[in-house]
């Protein structure tokens, strides 16, 4: 009951935070901050919960944003048309690649994701309808609701990352995420004990690939531009990876820590030095927490409440 | 598209020299995922740092090779030290170290990356020696000979790796441990001290493939990415740990890159190592010449 008055209060928030007059960067780096938590706790249902490391969050990211922008070419599809299509889209190619290296072992699984960044960029390029190699400039519709069309979409960003945070949280605390836990601690025993390994670790990986095609959606709107090379680019693998694990894989709330802090770090770094060294201190953070607090923020956390009992 | 049997011909040749460039990169990713098991994502990106490597002394005059040759010692050392790090903090500590261990080297991947970045700018970088810029002219076929010259160390690299591991007492010690590494310890060999000394010699090993990297290509900080692909693609269709596997797999790759190349068109060369890769995966894991 909590969980649920807190999203509540978010979502309101962020509403009555849109039809006030803050400046509008607020609202860019709030858009890439909820942004990065939608991408961070759809990359933990997988590698957090089943253990499969998935390099290629640009792949379903920008697979989603061009699918939405295809329904908008193609059909004049409304956003939310858009958003689930992309989802359905993403989340079949996720089954699909689940299918073909979930057998094998976890490293075929991400060198495996990260040949779909490649491929489906090499298609963008050479699909004239999507824009090719130099993108495509698209037009916002008018503003609904509130008063500036991106704005609207910032609200609609923070709905998502509730509903987001709520499926990883449902997903962590049912038999899903129990049989999960016991494929990634020991899949023979697992197997062994009836849980169907195989079945799970197929729909852990739907639904976190459908999330983070969702999560792209919204980009070639809110940016009023699309272009293949920013849109697959290996910097949202190396942020949708570290946030879980900085933050912490074990809990759901782990991945929404690191992506608040991570995110804004990040923007804060960009804005004020460069975005190079941005992506210096994510990786040496990452590297820093792998070697020296696997648990995240999390696990500290929980280490100095027991010793402090 | 225009297909003609000359332009075939002219796309293997270039294909097949091409394909040694591709297992002299290969190599060390061959020792250090293939027998090792070791998940070295960051491969690609120590290739590029060797390039580099190569780079920086040649600005003080010594010729590409050399410069690899020179940089394999200290490449070696630091590779010994890597493993003795990467040991400790992740193998050592159990299985639940799978993610981590991935995410470690990913993060390698990007810091080299940046620090690259940092230290030399975006701009491409390209090295000058004798045999670069100019071709091997044969009838209507010209061979250049930056791609002779990576074909030439290419097989020799694969030769002297091969001959290492099989012929010697240390190189068979790698392979044991590759193989079974509790019977290794049931021996009184130390399997940490045999992978550390292996890992160093895939990391030496690969400042030579930098330097060839240089020769065949200006480099800059984010080529490391192309080659995930190539690199990963090269070994797994070889069959984990195979040095002679690792050549025929080049090849492999190779011509058919130089086929989409010369009849698709650059735009889809991309996507060829990635997709024979995925193709792999999905029909022969175990690779061509696999146990």
């Amino acid at each position: 009951m909590r969980y649920w008055t807190a999203c509540l209060v978010i979502v309101l928030g962020m509403s009555a935070l849109a039809f006030s007059g803050i400046n509008n960067y607020f609202f860019f780096a709030g858009f890439v901050v909820l942004q990065a938590v939608v991408l961070a706790t759809a990359w933990n249902i997988l590698g957090g919960y089943a253990g499969y490391v998935n390099f290629g969050v640009p792949a379903f990211f920008g697979a989603g944003a061009y699918m939405a922008l295809f329904l908008h070419l193609a059909l004049d599809a409304p956003l939310i048309v858009q958003i689930l299509g992309a989802a359905l889209l993403t989340g079949i190619i996720g089954l699909l690649v689940g299918l073909l290296t979930v057998r094998l072992r976890g490293i075929f699984f991400s060198i495996a994701t990260v040949a779909l960044i490649f491929i489906f960029e090499t298609l963008v390029v050479n699909s004239r309808y999507l824009g090719g190699a130099t993108g495509l400039q698209l037009t916002q519709p008018d503003a609904i609701f509130f008063d500036n069309y991106q704005r609207g979409l910032v609200v609609l960003m923070t709905v998502m990352a509730v509903i987001a945070v709520s499926l990883a949280r449902y997903i962590q605390e049912s038999h899903i995420g129990r049989g999960l836990r016991a494929v990634r601690d020991s899949e023979e025993a697992a197997e062994c004990s009836g849980v169907p390994t195989l079945k799970l670790k197929l729909l852990a990986c739907t639904v976190s690939c459908a999330l983070l095609g969702a999560a792209g959606a919204p980009m070639p709107m809110y940016l009023s531009y699309i272009e293949p090379a920013s849109t697959f680019n290996l910097l949202y693998a190396i942020s949708a990876l570290a946030m879980p694990i900085i933050g912490g894989m074990s809990h759901w709330i782990g991945p929404v820590i690191g992506a608040l802090i991570i995110a804004s770090l990040q923007q804060i770094v960009t804005v004020t030095i460069s975005s190079e060294l941005s992506v210096l201190v994510v990786g040496v953070l990452l590297v820093v927490f792998v070697v020296a607090a696997p648990d995240g923020i999390v696990g500290l956390v929980k280490r100095w409440k027991t010793s402090s009992k | 598209m225009i297909f003609s049997v000359d332009l075939l011909i002219e796309a293997v040749a270039f294909g097949i020299l091409l394909g040694g460039f591709y297992a002299a990169v290969s190599l060390g990713l061959s020792v250090a995922f293939g027998l090792l098991d070791i998940p070295h994502v960051a491969h690609p990106a120590v290739l590029v740092l060797g390039a580099y490597g190569a780079y920086l002394l040649g600005t003080y005059g010594f010729d590409p090779i050399v410069a690899g040759l020179m940089l394999t010692p200290l490449f070696f050392a630091l590779g010994a030290a890597f493993y003795r790090v990467y040991h400790f903090t992740f193998e050592s500590r159990g299985d639940s170290a799978a993610v981590n261990g991935l995410a470690f080297f990913f993060g390698i991947v990007f810091i080299i990356e940046v620090l690259l970045v940092i230290f030399f700018g975006v701009d491409q970088r390209s090295a000058e020696a004798p045999y670069i810029g100019g071709s091997f002219v044969m009838g209507d076929m010209r061979l250049p000979y930056r791609l002779l010259v990576a074909f030439a160390v290419a097989i020799v690299l694969a030769a002297a790796l091969s001959a290492y591991l099989s012929r010697t007492f240390y190189g068979r010690a790698i392979k044991a441990v590759g193989q079974d590494e509790s019977a290794l310890r049931l021996m009184g060999a130390n399997p940490v001290k045999v992978k550390q000394l292996a890992f160093g010699i895939a990391t030496g090993v690969n400042a030579l493939a930098g330097a060839v990297l240089l020769i065949m290509a200006p480099v800059e900080p984010t080529m490391d990415r192309m080659y995930i692909g190539r690199t990963f693609c090269v070994v797994v269709l070889a069959g984990l740990g195979s040095m002679s596997g690792t050549i025929v797999a080049g090849l492999i790759l190779g011509i058919t890159e130089s086929i989409v190349l010369m009849f698709f068109g650059t735009a889809w060369a991309p996507a060829v190592a990635f997709t024979l890769l995925l193709i792999m995966l999905a029909v022969r894991p175990q690779g061509l010449f696999g146990r």
